[in-house]
């Protein structure tokens, strides 16, 4: 019992100054005091830890890193983009070639690095949105499909992070929710055999509830025993993970025949439909994404349930004192994120990959929180985010195949974006931005004295 | 240097963008003297200080130590040049003893990096002496009283040879018998030559113990006075107006005691007793004011009604309906009105909108929810009609609430459990951090819920509050009730019960005492 910060968190005492009591000065002069009482004992230390100073101080973090400021997002991806740039430079043949005589000639060293640099760049442009060398349109436009093929099922992971972060939750999980997800989905698939329609549905549906009963799960034990949400989170990623590993070695998962832990195909009328024809993977998987981003937009903003999310995420404690349940609140936005997981995981077997393995999931579900953290964990923001880093992903095939600069930097320039981010001091130090809170923040300590100002 | 050092600002202006936290303030500190800062919450007296303290670079104006202009580039210099800060929140580490409290930044250390702390224990025992502070060495800080805990403040300034000592609201934490000991401190570093910055609201505290007072104002400057100006010149001076002194109320209709508490005992989570057998009732129409030294179970006692406490036993009935045991929403939909002692953890999301803030605990309710959707006009249109009704000072509706001031703040929280209609409204430091004007205003509205026949519960620790909200006043210690007296029971009487004596001990004791003065005074005359 800390006595001081009893003492503290009482913080700004009123003025009583002038305050009213009685007309005559002694009166005045009794109001004057703080009313303390007279002969007052030792004050037995308030209760008044119950503030929980740890979890205040992890709310502001969560909160400071999730709600950011937009600009911040985007010249971190700028930053990013330059380390890249600089790093592709560093590793390219010819830059260490006319390197080696960089004192002679130090123009054919940076015409080399940015040759370098550019020429990756603009394969990773052509593989991900536009590729103007494309025979037809269709080549043409096939890298923007790709980028977005690719997108749906980060986008709807995204969301799930997102969502739990205005939550005040660190939901690491979405990668188990996808596996669980897509494991569901992937069994109603080739295991039932329906009618057009009706059998997507019913896939669609099981995604949904496999990666609800993941994140449930996570909200659960959050709720009913306290335990830290990351950390069991991360537990669950690995039991989903050994969990589809040895349900494609039983008969029920394993395609007949094959001693490879792979699952049969899905049935044609368990999968989404191509959006644009044949020619390209782009599937109806894309518009569940965008649908999924509309509806968690109105969720965040425009529902109750929105509305106790945000309380619980930005203060427990005066969402308790308003009657919202905490413990409830964490159990919904885990059962929604996951759910949410869940139709990343469908999108994964009943649209690009129409069978389940054990890598179904790839790395999305960890993506998922680079994507929401680089949205601002709002829900277009995350749409964007996911867009941007299916571009990555797709175009950097290209441009590994194109100009041979490995895939890895994309790995790279996705992690230095998760840094920039998680540290926007450093973005607004190279950028000579204002700090954000200057203007706002100090002169609370002067603002004006109320309504009477 | 000699005795003491002399210090001056000039001229200092301090901006924040567009707003002037000070305004062209001069202040000449001379030494052996205790200069008190006076002035409301916000009007410029903390900036003024942590500019003083290096800790702001003021916009313009000069500091001047001893005639000689300096520049004060954190608080590492204002510490070399000779001046001391004491905060209002206290700058300890908890589990550290005093000794490695006060070496903490300048560490003496012995060969191989070893901490040799024997230098530091001299000089904490030495200054200890010197002004009885009574300070032990190696005891550990978050064993110390609040009081004590401040006088290790005060001794790591005196170390590093401070000359001038600001404190920054010191008595805020303090209980009275704890007060009158730093005021006794105060007068022994000024017979020292050391030059003191007080800075408080406190009228009597400033009173007792300053040479000098002044005035700011929204940071300005608003005049000099001497200690033996009249209260109510330095109110007024301090406000910008005459005060309203009194709250015209009339005299309380009690009907039909609609709540009762009967037996209520609620624990902590260690176990202790933290509201002990309480019983009492509130009739309709009446407000019951609840006294009491901070922490001795008011907290527990209104949150258990709010059941927000978790080991209550006993029974808390609203117009028949058994409480106890019923969840937070449930007892709120039952009509219980809650404003919180700490509007901004427990009555305001800071990032939510004021108009999000004043349906916190009916959103989901109509008119403001239907099914899920939520309707932003209508939450939007009754933002406006109670941000004109409470004067809410805000940009707009859909300002953070966290970026009003502490008064509006407390506007919006009142706004919200007062715009429907309630059976038991229940208010927790009503006032707390709140200026003149709104006090007035807020005081008044809860006489209104009162008037329309609502049971009210006040807590506060604010005695002046209590006197002039209360119909009846029910004291609080450790968690018991030591008796429910009139309204006009004396504020000494009253101090007696909150320091654990019941109400006839409290009375028999307070006429002796009044006896005694009359004595003295008439003596002294």
């Amino acid at each position: 019992m800390s006595a001081d910060e009893t003492g503290q968190q009482t913080g700004n005492r009123p003025e009583h100054g002038g305050k009213p009591a009685a007309s005559d000065e002694q009166r005045l002069l009794a109001a004057a005091e703080l009313g303390d009482g007279t002969q007052a004992p030792p004050a037995v230390p308030a209760s008044a830890e119950r503030l929980q100073p740890e979890l205040r101080e992890q709310q502001t973090v969560i909160q400071r890193i999730v709600t950011g400021n937009a600009l911040v997002s985007v010249l971190a991806v700028v930053l990013a983009l330059v380390a890249g740039g600089i790093l592709i430079a560093l590793t390219n043949e010819e830059v260490a070639r006319t390197s080696s005589y960089f004192f002679a000639r130090p123009q054919d060293m940076l015409i080399a690095a940015w040759t370098a640099s550019s020429e990756a760049y603009i394969a990773l442009f052509q593989g991900a949105v536009f590729n103007a060398d494309g025979s037809t349109f269709t080549r043409m436009i096939y890298p923007l499909t790709q980028t977005l093929t690719v997108a749906a099922p980060l986008i709807c992971a995204g969301l799930g992070v997102a969502l739990a972060f205005r939550a005040g939750l660190f939901n690491i999980g979405a990668q188990g929710q996808i596996i669980i997800g897509a494991t569901l989905a992937a069994w109603v698939g080739f295991s039932w055999h329906l009618p057009v329609g009706l059998h997507l549905l019913l896939v669609i549906l099981a995604g949904i509830v496999g990666g609800a009963l993941w994140g449930g799960l996570v909200g659960l034990l959050k709720a009913k025993t306290g335990a830290h949400e990351v950390i069991v989170s991360i537990m669950l990623n690995y039991v989903a993970i050994n969990l589809v590993l040895y349900l494609l070695t039983i008969p029920a998962f394993q395609r007949p025949g094959s001693t490879n832990p792979i699952s049969p195909q899905l049935d044609e009328t368990a999968m989404y439909p191509p959006l644009f024809g044949d020619a390209f993977r782009l599937h109806w998987g894309f518009i569940v994404a965008i649908l999924a981003t509309a509806f968690a937009w109105w969720l965040l903003n425009r529902s109750t349930i929105g509305f106790e999310l945000r309380a619980v995420g930005s203060n427990p404690h005066a969402a308790r004192t308003a009657g919202i349940s905490v413990t409830k609140g964490y159990v919904v936005v885990m059962v929604i994120a996951g759910a949410l997981a869940g139709l990343a995981g469908t999108a994964q077997v009943a649209g690009t990959e129409q069978v389940l393995t054990a890598g179904v999931a790839a790395s999305f579900g960890f993506d998922a929180i680079t994507v929401a953290l680089l949205g601002r964990s709002t829900p277009w923001g995350t749409f964007a985010a996911g867009v941007l880093f299916g571009a990555f992903r797709a175009g950097g095939v290209t441009m590994q195949t194109n100009t041979g600069t490995a895939i890895d930097i994309v790995l790279v320039v996705q992690s230095l974006i998760v840094l920039f981010i998680a540290a926007p001091p450093l973005v607004r130090a190279i950028f000579r931005l204002p700090e954000p809170g200057r203007l706002t923040a100090k002169p609370r300590k002067t603002a004006s004295t109320g309504g009477a100002a | 240097m000699g005795w003491g050092l002399k210090l001056e600002l000039k001229g200092i202006t301090k901006r924040f963008g567009s707003l002037v936290a000070n305004d062209h303030i001069d202040l000449v500190v001379q030494p052996g003297q205790v200069h008190s800062l006076l002035g409301e919450n916000g009007a410029g007296k903390s900036t003024l200080m942590n500019v003083l303290y290096g800790l702001y670079e003021p916009t313009e104006g000069q500091i001047l130590v001893d005639d000689k202009p300096v520049t004060f580039d954190g608080p590492g210099d204002a510490m070399a040049a000779g001046i001391g800060m004491v905060h209002q929140h206290f700058m300890l580490v908890p589990v550290f003893t005093v000794a490695e409290n006060v070496a903490l930044g300048n560490e003496a250390t012995k060969a191989a990096g070893m901490l040799n702390l024997d230098d530091t224990r001299a000089r904490i025992r030495e200054i200890s002496d010197q002004y009885g502070f009574q300070v032990d060495p190696d005891a550990v800080i978050e064993d110390l009283p609040v009081g004590v805990q401040q006088r290790v403040e005060i001794i790591k300034a005196l170390v590093r040879d401070a000359e001038v000592l600001i404190l920054d609201e010191p008595t805020a934490v303090l209980t009275p018998k704890e007060t009158d000991e730093l005021l006794g401190i105060m007068g022994q570093l000024k017979a020292d030559g050391k030059a003191i910055v007080f800075i408080s609201h406190k009228l009597r505290e400033v009173k007792a113990v300053s040479d000098i007072i002044t005035v700011i104002r929204r940071g300005k400057v608003v005049g000099d006075a001497p200690p033996s100006a009249s209260t109510t010149e330095l109110a007024e001076m301090m406000v910008g107006r005459a005060v309203s002194l009194t709250l015209n109320k009339a005299a309380a209709q009690p009907g039909e005691e609609t709540f009762t508490v009967s037996d209520l005992t609620v624990l902590s989570a260690t176990g202790q007793r933290v509201v002990d057998g309480l019983s009492f009732g509130i009739a309709r129409g009446e407000i019951m004011a609840v006294a009491g030294v901070q922490g001795n179970g008011q907290t527990e006692l209104t949150e258990a009604i709010l059941g927000l406490q978790d080991h209550v036993s006993g029974s808390i009935r609203l117009e028949g309906h058994e409480l106890v045991g019923k969840k937070v929403k449930d007892i709120i939909e039952a009509g219980v009105g809650f404003v919180p002692e700490d509007r901004s953890v427990e009555g305001l999301v800071g990032t939510f909108s004021v108009a999000e803030n004043l349906i916190l605990n009916r959103y989901d309710q109509p008119p403001f929810a239907r099914g899920l959707a939520m309707k932003p006009a209508v939450i939007n249109k009754n933002a406006e009609q109670y941000i004109a009704e409470f004067d809410v000072r805000t940009q707009s509706a859909e300002a953070a609430a966290g970026t009003l001031s502490g008064g509006n703040q407390q506007k919006v929280v009142m706004a919200r459990e007062l715009s429907r209609p309630l059976k038991l409204f229940i208010a927790s430091q009503p006032t707390r951090g709140v200026d003149v004007g709104s006090i007035e205003f807020l005081h008044k509205r809860i006489v209104a819920e009162r008037d329309v026949g609502t049971p009210v519960l006040i807590v506060s620790t604010e005695l002046d509050e209590v006197l002039e909200l209360a119909d009846r006043i029910a004291v609080l210690y450790q968690g018991r009730l030591m008796g429910i007296v009139p309204a006009g029971t004396s504020r000494g009487e009253l101090g007696l019960m909150m320091a654990g004596m019941n109400a006839e001990e409290a009375q028999a004791q307070q006429a002796q005492v009044e006896a005694e003065q009359t004595d003295v005074e008439g003596g002294e005359a």
